[in-house]
């Protein structure tokens, strides 16, 4: 067998020249929009699809994960929502199915005084939301207030301000709570916004204060003094909508926290009064038969623990999302 | 309002004053710190005509950056000392309160920032963040400022104006980062501006084009422009005067023909000399200026440059040389053996024989600086 001379043999390698034209304008189109990482990846995707993979694409966004979380939760705030035009049972009238396992009649079966627990879990959803959303946005408007004023002005006012704040952390959230709710005269809905709101704002406040001084440090704060900015109008084109980004990322799991904390205090008996139904209160009527039918218990318990998780998924996913936007600044 | 104020008050402030659009007069900005006092600034005199350019050269620590930002007020009130007199069109400013400040700023004087990544707001669009300056000072409407903007952003050289307007800074490029916040900066037709350090964060092919365009837009507007820099190179054929700064002083002011043609301190040559050229061998090594910048809390006596001067002599470290005028008028220096003077050359020969400054500074005999290939 003669020796195959190995010029022949081999395939002949393309030029270095031939490799960077073909290159080259993939390059330019890299280059051109860097800036942007999504903008990149579609680029590359069109330029050429089998290098890049639709689920790239994906990946870059919100994700699936996102989404069904996202759908869990409207599901529950939709019905929530449209609870009183929903054609559901009455959630306070007891019939006399008591203790009913899941039926065409009743979904989730009833409660131990035979009250339909779909409705009532419809109806404690409303609770649960309102006061979720409420009082983290109770939290953000004094917490978030404060933060910005810390972090903006600095010096004295930052001391006080923070101090204050040091001093509410130090009681154990519940507790304040607990004491909030007990010495109010009645325990309706707004005062459990006002007990929960009053222990988120603390952490919003610090939250917002350390965005604060980390964005009024930055050139474009200086340089927006130096075309004539007053404090007040730095603080709301400048500072707000830097800081606003994280600050919203992060209430979302804030809401999850309050949904949890208000079941806290509704198993605890200190939440909106009962027959009034909420999450926290349902899962304490089933608590005494929990060993014979767990489920009366057990499905406010996972509808409450899906929302949470949906929250704090999506919140996750957010604060990602914008995290590598970001990192692309 | 207060605008016409300083305009009227000037224009009664008679003829002597109307050339001279900036007079800074023995400035001081000191930074109170837990280490001590630094003087970051240390008694700074210039002046500057209407349309003029000034060249500000220092290296980092120089006090360069503190200089532009003390005139225009921009630093922290707290922990922040400023002395001496700052006249903007014959009304002195430097104790002007924040309120005041607020109508220099922006339609006086506006200031062009070194990084532009950092200079822009990320969250607003482009056209946002011209537009608003302009409603807020000229007090245009909407559709007006939307034009000033797509006009102001074509004269920055950014093609497709009008997309740009509807853009986030993150979608545009570092150059194009850069001429939007000079675009921002002209937007009220300041009398003077400050551009720190405008292409240190740019590529070098942008940063000509960048240095270009605001001498282009200086020329055509007839704005008096302060140019900070490290390099001599930058501010060569671009500005009317250069100022020299180290360890927060002047330490030469001069016409920039006169600098470049007779400079008389040591630390401008040692500035210069530090410059790769291209005609040079290659493997040339670079002439580093040795040490580091002075200690600006405790000043060593004599000269601040003397440790790192090759003319140091035992004077240079007792003394510390006052401001003296060259043979050029309106040249100043700072230095007691200046280079290209009979002085001056005997010090370096003294020095050079020795092997070492006053200061104990080894010095080497020029040129042995062609390493072997």
């Amino acid at each position: 067998m003669p020796a195959r001379s190995p010029d022949s043999s081999s395939e002949p390698l393309p030029s270095e020249e031939s490799i960077f034209a073909e290159s080259g304008d993939l390059a330019t189109e890299i280059t051109g929009t860097a800036d942007g990482d999504i903008k990149v990846i579609e680029t590359l995707h069109d330029l050429d699809p089998g290098q890049i993979a639709a689920e790239d694409l994906v990946k870059k966004r919100l994700g699936p994960l996102f989404w069904i979380a996202v759908g869990w939760f409207a599901l529950v705030a939709l019905l929530a929502l449209l609870a009183p035009i929903l054609p559901l049972q009455d959630p306070k009238t007891t019939s006399s199915c008591v203790r009913c396992s899941a039926s065409p009649e009743h979904w989730f079966g009833t409660d131990t005084l035979g009250r339909d627990i779909f409705a009532r879990v419809v109806w404690g959803g409303r609770v649960s939301l309102a006061v979720g959303f409420a009082s983290v946005a109770f939290g953000i408007a004094i917490g978030g207030t404060l933060g910005v004023i810390a972090g903006y002005f600095k010096g004295r006012i930052e001391a006080v301000i923070m101090w204050a704040m040091d001093v509410l952390l130090a009681f154990p959230a519940l507790l304040l709570a607990l004491v909030i709710v007990t010495f109010r005269d009645s325990r309706d809905v707004g005062n459990i916004i006002l007990a929960i709101g009053i222990v988120a704002i603390p952490p919003i406040a610090r939250l917002v204060r350390a965005s604060t001084l980390v964005h009024s440090q930055r050139e474009y704060v200086t340089a927006a003094r130096a075309l004539g900015a007053s404090n007040a109008r730095i603080i709301w084109r400048e500072v707000v909508p830097n800081v606003a980004l994280p600050v919203l990322s992060f209430s979302i799991i804030g809401v999850a926290v309050a949904i949890v904390a208000e079941g806290g205090l509704a198993f605890l008996g200190l939440s909106v009064p009962p027959p009034t139904p909420t999450w926290g209160g349902m899962i304490n009527d089933g608590r005494a038969v929990l060993d014979r039918d767990p489920f009366i218990s057990l499905i406010p318990c996972a509808v409450m623990f899906l929302t949470v998780l949906a929250l704090n998924l999506a919140g996750d996913r957010v604060r990602e999302y914008f995290d590598v936007k970001e990192v692309g600044l | 309002m207060s605008r016409k104020v300083i305009s009227s008050t000037t224009k009664a402030g008679a003829a002597a004053a109307s050339t001279n659009l900036l007079r800074v007069v023995d400035l001081k900005t000191y930074f109170r710190t837990e280490r001590g006092t630094v003087r970051a600034v240390d008694g700074v005199s210039f002046t500057l005509d209407r349309g003029k350019t000034l060249g500000v050269v220092g290296e980092s620590g120089s006090g360069k950056t503190v200089l532009s930002r003390s005139i225009m007020g921009l630093l922290p009130k707290r922990n922040v000392i400023r002395e001496g007199h700052i006249y903007y069109e014959g009304e002195d400013i430097i104790d002007y309160t924040q309120d005041q400040m607020r109508s220099v700023w922006g339609a006086e004087m506006a200031m062009v920032f070194q990084d532009p990544m950092t200079s822009l707001n990320p969250v607003m669009k482009i056209g946002k963040q011209i537009t608003e300056s302009l409603i807020h000072h000229l007090h245009m409407d909407k559709h007006e400022a939307d034009e000033t903007a797509l006009s102001l952003l074509s004269s920055v050289g950014i093609p497709e104006p009008a997309q740009r307007l509807e853009e986030y800074p993150h979608q545009l490029s570092g150059g194009m980062r850069q001429r939007v916040t000079i675009a921002i900066a002209l937007a009220c037709g300041p009398k003077l501006l400050f551009a720190d350090e405008p292409t240190t964060a740019l590529d070098v092919t942008v940063q000509a084009q960048i240095l270009n365009l605001l001498q282009q837009q200086q020329r055509e507007r007839h704005m008096a422009m302060i140019l900070v820099t490290h390099d001599l190179g930058v501010v060569a054929g671009r500005t009317d005067h250069i100022l020299v700064m180290y360890g927060g002083r002047v330490a030469e002011f001069a016409p920039t023909p006169v600098l470049f043609s007779d400079m008389k301190a040591p630390y401008t040559e040692a500035l210069l000399k530090s410059i790769p050229k291209i005609d040079y061998p290659s493997h040339t090594r670079l002439e580093a200026i040795p040490g580091r910048p002075p200690d600006l809390i405790n000043p060593p006596p004599g000269c601040n440059f003397a440790p790192r001067c090759r003319y140091a002599q035992p004077r240079c470290l007792k003394e510390d040389p006052p401001l003296m005028e060259g043979p050029t008028p309106g040249h100043l220096y700072r230095c007691w053996f200046p280079v290209g003077t009979p002085e001056g050359q005997e010090a370096l020969a003294r020095n050079e024989a020795a092997g070492a400054t006053a200061a104990a500074t080894p010095v080497s005999i020029r040129p042995t600086n062609v390493e072997e290939l």
